[in-house]
């Protein structure tokens, strides 16, 4: 008896032209917890969070959110096809994402990021759309920066508008692409808390990081990723305790030297 | 004070009345123009963004010949060649014969076009990828993004130079006369011709030609103030 997993990787291959950046990922993300992909830069784990947010298409391979094919299915001879966009959309709209760049719209305050696809996708009137995303931008301690534009506010506070924005959706599960990789290490601390207290919610969250103490306090499960394969996966205290996978001991190594062995 | 007397003492009649159906005219033009210019500049970026391969080709060789041309000349061909354009049509023909304030602004339209597509076409490149990303994870459709995201970014990216361009076309309305579309320096070359105030006439449309522009160029300030808030947040 297999409980269906919130997301599961088959087969994913992605090549961009004759590169392969991902030869064949299978993975099953546990529902109600964090997974952190973690790997060296250009070993694919962005690509593969960007295949499952489907901003990019695998090149082969099923992924499923919920037991549901996402963008690509078998048809009843088990070749894959291409679904339709109506089916895409709403597998789709399981998923909230958030990004290294942040990527708030800068014609629109805090509050109108929050709120405009609440209007324009969920089709819900100004007031009750702004009364939802103002709720959301107090979950992330922003609801004083409400009326504030992008460039008016700091990294950390983008970043944590934009956590709100996804948010705001109701999604199931939600994907963190390198959320603190530009920001100063102050910023980054008032993100990782907001991501913190989200994963206490039970939210499903796969979060591609490069910040090691904050998978190995928070991380239910720990991927990592080498050359556009998956190296290792388990719990943190497997994958990060002794003995050790020789490349994941190279890798930690780096930030070692960096002094952070008081993370581990 | 003298120059000025001097100037108005040539004017009697009519003048000052065709002076200023002139200035209607330029205005009309320079307006709409612009306006149609940019409308038609706006579809051919779009139809070069998201069109097929062929119409891209089509329309970049469209907008190579015309920037590539003077207005002047493209003024000349428009209204002194359109008459031997012409399309058989059942019995007859159909030819592009027009009056000259219509060449005027049709020519003006297709060259203003040209070059406001280039600056659309900027603008949709200017635009970071992530925030078209970030509109297609939160269940935007495409038409949604084109409508929400990335119009109201782009008209604040490509305001400073739609202002210029806008500037030009302003100018490039005197060249019209050369056609006999009844705008100011046609009507102010009536006027110069006639008394051989060639000086005198030239300066008044200096000075207005320049007064317009600067009415243009405020009005623009006055938007991209408005707009300056939305400027890119660094991150």
């Amino acid at each position: 008896m297999s409980i269906v997993s919130a997301i599961r990787v088959s087969g994913v291959v992605k090549r961009f032209g004759s590169t392969a950046v991902l030869t064949g990922i299978d993975l099953d993300v546990p529902r109600g917890a964090v997974t952190c992909l973690l790997g060296p830069s250009g070993s694919g784990k962005s690509t593969l969070l960007r295949c499952i947010a489907f901003l990019e298409e695998a090149t082969d391979g099923i992924i499923e959110i919920d037991g549901e094919p996402l963008g690509f299915g078998l048809d009843p001879d088990g070749v894959r096809m291409r679904l339709p966009d109506a089916s895409l959309r709403k597998v789709r709209s399981k998923i909230g994402m958030v990004f290294q760049q942040f990527n708030l719209w800068p014609h629109m305050t805090a509050l109108g990021n929050v709120a405009e696809a609440l209007v324009t996708v969920r089709g819900l009137g100004r007031v009750e759309a702004s009364e939802k995303a103002m709720a959301q931008l107090e979950k992330v301690g922003l609801a004083q920066r409400a009326t504030h534009y992008p460039s008016e506010l700091s990294g950390g506070q983008q970043q944590r508008v934009a956590i709100a924005r996804a948010l705001a959706l109701e999604p199931k599960i939600m994907l963190f692409d390198e959320p603190t990789s530009s920001l100063d290490p102050e910023l980054t601390g008032e993100v990782l808390n907001v991501m913190r207290s989200l994963a206490e919610t039970g939210m499903t969250m796969l979060v591609v990081t490069h910040e090691i103490g904050f998978a190995a306090s928070v991380a239910s499960k720990i991927v990592f990723l080498d050359h556009g394969k998956l190296l290792v996966e388990g719990a943190p205290a497997e994958v990060f305790g002794k003995p050790r996978h020789p490349r994941i001991d190279q890798f930690l190594d780096t930030y070692l030297d960096r002094g952070a062995a008081g993370l581990l | 004070m003298n120059a000025l007397s001097s100037i108005f003492g040539y004017l009697h009649g009519d003048d000052g009345w065709n002076i200023l159906s002139g200035l209607a005219n330029t205005i009309i033009l320079w307006l709409v123009g612009s306006v149609l210019g940019a409308a038609l500049g706006f579809f051919i970026a779009v139809a070069r963004r998201y069109g097929p391969k062929p119409v891209d080709w089509l329309l970049k060789a469209h907008v190579e010949v015309i920037r590539g041309t003077p207005f002047l000349v493209q003024a000349y061909l428009l209204y002194f060649g359109g008459p031997y354009l012409c399309l058989a049509l059942g019995d007859g023909s159909v030819c592009l014969t027009l009056e000259p304030f219509h060449a005027g602004l049709l020519g003006l339209t297709v060259y203003g076009s040209a070059y406001y597509s280039e600056l659309f076409r900027a603008g949709f490149e200017a635009i970071p990828r992530g925030h078209i990303e970030a509109a297609t994870t939160v269940g935007f459709t495409r038409w949604q993004t084109l409508r929400r995201i990335i119009l109201p970014e782009m008209t604040m990216l490509v305001l400073p130079s739609m202002v210029n361009m806008t500037i030009l076309l302003l100018k490039e309305t005197a060249v019209l006369s050369i056609i006999s579309v009844k705008e100011l320096k046609f009507q102010v070359d009536i006027i110069g011709n006639r008394d051989y105030a060639f000086v005198e006439s030239f300066t008044i449309l200096a000075l207005v030609y320049w007064a317009l522009v600067e009415i243009c160029g405020a009005v623009g300030r006055a938007a991209e103030a408005r707009l300056s808030r939305y400027r890119f947040a660094h991150s």
